[in-house]
């Protein structure tokens, strides 16, 4: 940073910013220089976001929508964490899982959640499984790497004070590994969540009944370009709401571990 | 049988051309209930010692044993107290005392009442549930000892266990193991530069060489503590007037500045 701003002025400059491309965007649609359907005004996009939660829009209301992809985010997230994490802290901790695990690991986190698409939809259907295949490929990656970090740059001292302590591996991995890089973890599902989320509309192209990924899909048929926009805002919005949420928590777990 | 038993011990780091060569050839044997203190210039192997009897290093060659058993891998009959004191932040005090307790299978009944007698040992009964970092540095390590003190192990291992304390908290904590020592006695090993801390504390006293280090000397602390009843005082500062506690200072204090020198 260059420079050491208040917080009044960090706030009005963002809203400039925000303001300016509001601006332009209406600009660019709204004096006729691109075709209506191919950048909808703010006004419409914003009126058809408000509309869609009321009027359904390919069989459900946007609330409907979201809640259903919340549904599929929360049941990705959490298999990728319940798998991630612990697989993380003890591939930091034994060596030989290290060693085989790596690799395989290596070779498939540069997939992106995308690609698995095809498979998903072949190996756990359209309905519930295949979705969160895809919401799990994307937030797998980031709770196992930041468990594995965190269970190796842990403290040494602390290590040795279990040790002496004749602490067992299990015990090892839930209570000192765990809680010692809980900072690490924290951040790890805060990314996983971010990539997870934005997996969503990947995940919903292959299902068939709801979802806001779904929606826009439908919308996308039907060239239908402000509720595509208006999915894509409900989409940032909601994003950005796990994200303070996530945060939120994490200040809090903190705080009470006493890293402040 | 001896507590403790350095035999021929050598000790390398790394390997090649960066070798280094840390302890030479230590012998020594610490009897059971005996406090021993290292002193030594800084770098000389002193810690590196401790690590061997705790087992967080071993020996290139030669051996280490605790009560006639050679030492494999770390475990609570050789309890450590660190310099940074090493406590859990994400534990109570409590839990902290507790975990090496619960390592052993220990019933609960059992637990709780060997936590409370080390608590009120180490007058820390009312912080039994506060965490290590709303505690002074002093609390805290006070809390790190009855960690060690609570498994009774066979030797306590202390490196440099006051380092990083101030002053007047490093004083209080000297009289305070010298009051452990006389309640429950203990094999120690323990590890300082500070020369007045040794003979303030230890029964024996052993002095190392700079890199490669060895043991240069081994001084007797106990024998003239008894004929000169250093207990009848009760605080530091009386004793550190004696003659006789002077005499040993300076003894060692010139032992060493030998080595600083080279």
């Amino acid at each position: 940073m260059d420079r050491r701003l208040s917080h009044s002025e960090t706030i009005g400059l963002g809203a400039l910013g925000l303001m300016s491309f509001i601006g332009l965007w209406a600009a660019i649609s709204g004096f006729g220089l691109v075709p209506e359907q191919f950048l909808p005004t703010p006004i419409a996009v914003i009126g058809r976001f408000i509309d869609l939660f009321r009027e359904p829009f390919a069989g459900f209301t946007l609330q409907q929508h979201l809640s259903s992809s919340l549904m599929r985010y929360l049941y990705g997230l959490l298999l990728a964490a319940v798998i991630g994490i612990p697989l993380g802290l003890a591939m930091g901790w034994f060596r030989t899982l290290d060693d085989v695990v790596t690799p395989i690991f290596e070779g498939l986190r540069f997939i992106a959640p995308i690609a698995w698409v095809p498979f998903a939809a072949l190996w756990f259907g359209t309905g519930i499984g295949g979705p969160i295949m895809i919401i799990f490929a994307g937030a797998f990656p980031p709770c196992l790497i930041n468990a594995y970090r965190g269970a190796r740059f842990v403290e040494p001292r602390l290590i040795e004070a279990a040790r002496m302590l004749g602490t067992g591996h299990r015990r090892m991995l839930m209570e000192i590994l765990f809680p010692a890089s809980l900072p690490s973890v924290m951040a790890g599902v805060r990314v996983a969540a971010g990539l997870g989320w934005q997996s969503l509309v990947g995940a919903e192209l292959i299902v068939a009944s709801a979802g806001v990924g779904f929606m826009m899909v439908q919308a996308q048929a039907s060239v239908q370009t402000p509720t595509v926009m208006a999915g894509m805002i409900a989409i940032g919005i909601t994003g950005l709401l796990i994200d303070i949420a996530l945060r939120q928590g994490e200040s809090l777990l903190r705080h009470r571990l006493g890293a402040d | 049988m001896a507590a403790i038993r350095f035999d021929k011990v050598q000790k390398y780091f790394g390997r090649g051309e960066k070798r280094m060569h840390a302890l030479s050839n230590i012998n020594l044997e610490i009897e059971d209930r005996e406090f021993l203190a290292i002193v030594g210039p800084s770098g000389c192997g002193k810690t590196t010692c401790l690590r061997l009897v705790a087992g967080f290093d071993a020996a290139s060659e030669g051996s280490v044993s605790v009560a006639g058993k050679p030492v494999m891998k770390p475990g609570p009959d050789r309890a450590v107290v660190f310099q940074q004191f090493a406590l859990f932040p994400w534990k109570t005090v409590r839990g902290n005392i507790d975990l090496g307790l619960r390592n052993k299978a220990m019933g609960f009944e059992e637990r709780e009442k060997r936590i409370a007698d080390v608590l009120k040992l180490m007058n820390l009964e009312t912080y039994a549930d506060a965490f290590p970092h709303q505690l002074s540095g002093g609390m805290q390590q006070r809390v790190a000892i009855a960690r060690a003190y609570v498994l009774d192990p066979e030797v306590l291992l202390m490196d440099e266990p006051f380092g990083a304390l101030d002053a007047q908290t490093r004083v209080v904590m000297q009289e305070e193991l010298v009051r452990l020592a006389r309640v429950q006695p203990r094999t120690v090993l323990f590890i300082t530069h500070a020369v007045e801390e040794a003979v303030y504390l230890a029964d024996r006293i052993a002095v190392m060489t700079r890199r490669p280090g060895r043991i240069k000397e081994l001084v007797d602390v106990k024998s003239v503590r008894d004929a000169e009843k250093w207990n009848r005082f009760e605080r530091i500062e009386d004793v550190m007037d004696l003659d006789s506690f002077v005499h040993l200072r300076t003894g060692i204090w010139r032992s060493l500045r030998e080595e600083k020198n080279g």
